[in-house]
């Protein structure tokens, strides 16, 4: 099957002003996709991501994983010739998708986790002002029902002492329910 | 005693409060008292990071705004995760990126201030790794760590972005090898040094993760490595709490140590025995030599 890409220039226009990365000056050296550690589990290598953000190809960048498995680990922007940082990239991209709010440019399969567990994260962030991690665990597992493929993990940092059983709280929560608003209102 | 304002940072104060108290304990050892920032609050992580710019650079700068309140003008933080993410916070506001520059001026309306740029964030390993500190630390090492081979891992969230983070060449870090070096230790060569441990997807990507952890591992252990060491809570729990569900490690496991946990063995701290102890991956046996007899077990 051969895809019609009508070449345009309102989505790289978008993606770089969102992300502040000069992506049309990408001569696909390939060097991000070199080193990226997980290229292996990638729909498509970051290269080949900003290419098709510099043909428009719109739909073909959101239905691949990339932006959702993407770590930020930054090998991309250390290495690139052209200062590119494809991992902010993705971030931007991701920030868009989660902001459209559409079934379109929602994750797939199992990508799905990792929103889920960013929002489960965020939650206790926002109720304690520090992370915790059994209230943030009990909330992406009740959500994710991935409870199977972490229990001998978590049954282990039990033992351990690991996972506290109380949260810990910041004392002046009204500064943090106050970032929090200000983020929603950006949206 | 030099007095520190430290950043603990949640994973310190929660899954690793035994990199919370070998970092105590070390640098008390070594003439620093550690001085908790009054009232900081988690610094946003990856998932800040991953879904919202704002709350990426807001969260950290509370700190920074709390910091300068103080008076106080250098943090350090043992965390590297937090570390990555409150000198990015630091360098976009400094260089007046125009979002970050938006959201630190949103923080009058929540502190009554918004962070002024004066506060220089620091590693503890880079601090452990100051010519002077080397000196001491060799001083120290009552039980130098003779024998034991050591790759030394430093992960990403230490060296990139390097215009942000770092404070040495960030493709061929050599801090924590120094650091180890200094404590008598045996430090191995090898390429995997700044490779990623996809930390982020703890969680979410088990299997992508796995599969991450297992190739650093390995590389470490056909480096002819013994150890890992690294100066990160979130490389410390990927690397250290899956093996026994990795096939090439269940059998052979390779335990990781924070810095602080060697350097505290190599000092003789008698709680360092405790610390190893809480690691899932079993590695008290590794470094038996270097515990005091009675204390194994
Ligand atoms: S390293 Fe930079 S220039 Fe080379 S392919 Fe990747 S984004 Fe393009
Ligand atoms: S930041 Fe993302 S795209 Fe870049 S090397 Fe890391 S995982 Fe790959």
């Amino acid at each position: 099957m051969s895809v019609a890409l009508v070449p345009s220039q309102t989505f790289l226009h978008e993606v770089q002003s969102h992300s502040g990365q000069p992506i049309s000056l990408c001569y696909q050296c390939k060097k991000c996709s070199a080193g990226c550690p997980v290229g292996f589990a990638m729909d498509l290598l970051p290269h080949e991501v900003i290419r098709l953000i510099q043909l428009g190809a719109r739909d073909r960048v959101f239905a691949a994983n990339n932006l959702w498995v993407c770590t930020g680990c930054k090998t991309c922007q250390a290495r690139c010739p052209n200062q590119i940082d494809a991992g902010q990239v993705m971030d931007s991209l991701r920030e868009m998708a989660l902001r459209a709010g559409t079934a379109a440019l929602a994750p797939k399969g199992r990508d799905v986790n990792v929103k889920t567990f960013h929002e489960s994260f965020l939650s206790t962030l926002r109720l304690f002002g520090r992370s915790y991690d059994l209230g943030m665990i009990g909330l992406y597992l009740g959500r994710s029902r991935a409870i199977g493929e972490h229990m001998g993990l978590g049954l282990n940092m039990v033992k351990k002492g690991k996972l506290k059983y109380l949260p810990e709280r910041v004392h002046r929560m009204g500064e943090i329910r106050k970032i929090f608003a200000k983020a929603r209102e950006k949206r | 005693m030099k007095k520190l304002t430290f950043y603990p940072g949640c994973s310190l104060h929660s899954t690793a409060t035994e990199y919370d108290e070998s970092t105590r304990a070390v640098f008390e050892a070594l003439g620093y008292s550690l001085e908790e920032l009054d009232d900081w609050s988690c610094c946003g992580a990856s998932s800040a990071h991953a879904t919202d710019h704002y709350l990426s650079i807001a969260l950290p700068v509370r700190n920074l705004v709390l910091a300068e309140k103080e008076g106080v003008d250098e943090v350090a933080t043992a965390c590297a995760a937090c570390y990555n993410t409150l000198r990015k916070a630091d360098h976009a506001v400094r260089t007046g990126d125009p979002a970050a520059v938006k959201a630190n001026d949103s923080l009058v309306d929540v502190m009554g201030q918004k962070y002024a740029g004066g506060v220089k964030v620091v590693s503890t390993l880079e601090l452990l790794s100051r010519p002077e500190t080397l000196a001491a630390i060799k001083q120290k090492a009552s039980k130098p760590l003779r024998g034991l081979k050591v790759a030394p891992y430093y992960g990403c969230l230490l060296t990139r972005p390097a215009e942000a983070v770092a404070f040495e060449d960030p493709e061929q870090p050599t801090s924590l090898d120094r650091v180890l070096a200094a404590a008598g230790a045996e430090v191995v060569r090898w390429s995997w040094k700044t490779e990623c441990c996809g930390a982020s997807l703890a969680l979410s990507r088990p299997e992508i993760l796995k599969e991450m952890a297992r190739r650093i591992i390995v590389a470490a252990r056909e480096a002819g490595a013994d150890v890992i060491a690294t100066a990160c809570p979130m490389c410390h729990a990927n690397l250290d709490g899956r093996q026994s569900e990795i096939a090439d490690l269940k059998d052979h496991p390779v335990p990781v140590y924070f810095l602080t946990e060697l350097l505290g063995l190599a000092f003789g701290l008698k709680k360092a025995p405790a610390w190893v102890g809480k690691h899932l991956t079993e590695s008290r046996s590794a470094v038996r030599a270097f515990i005091p007899a009675g204390k194994v077990g």
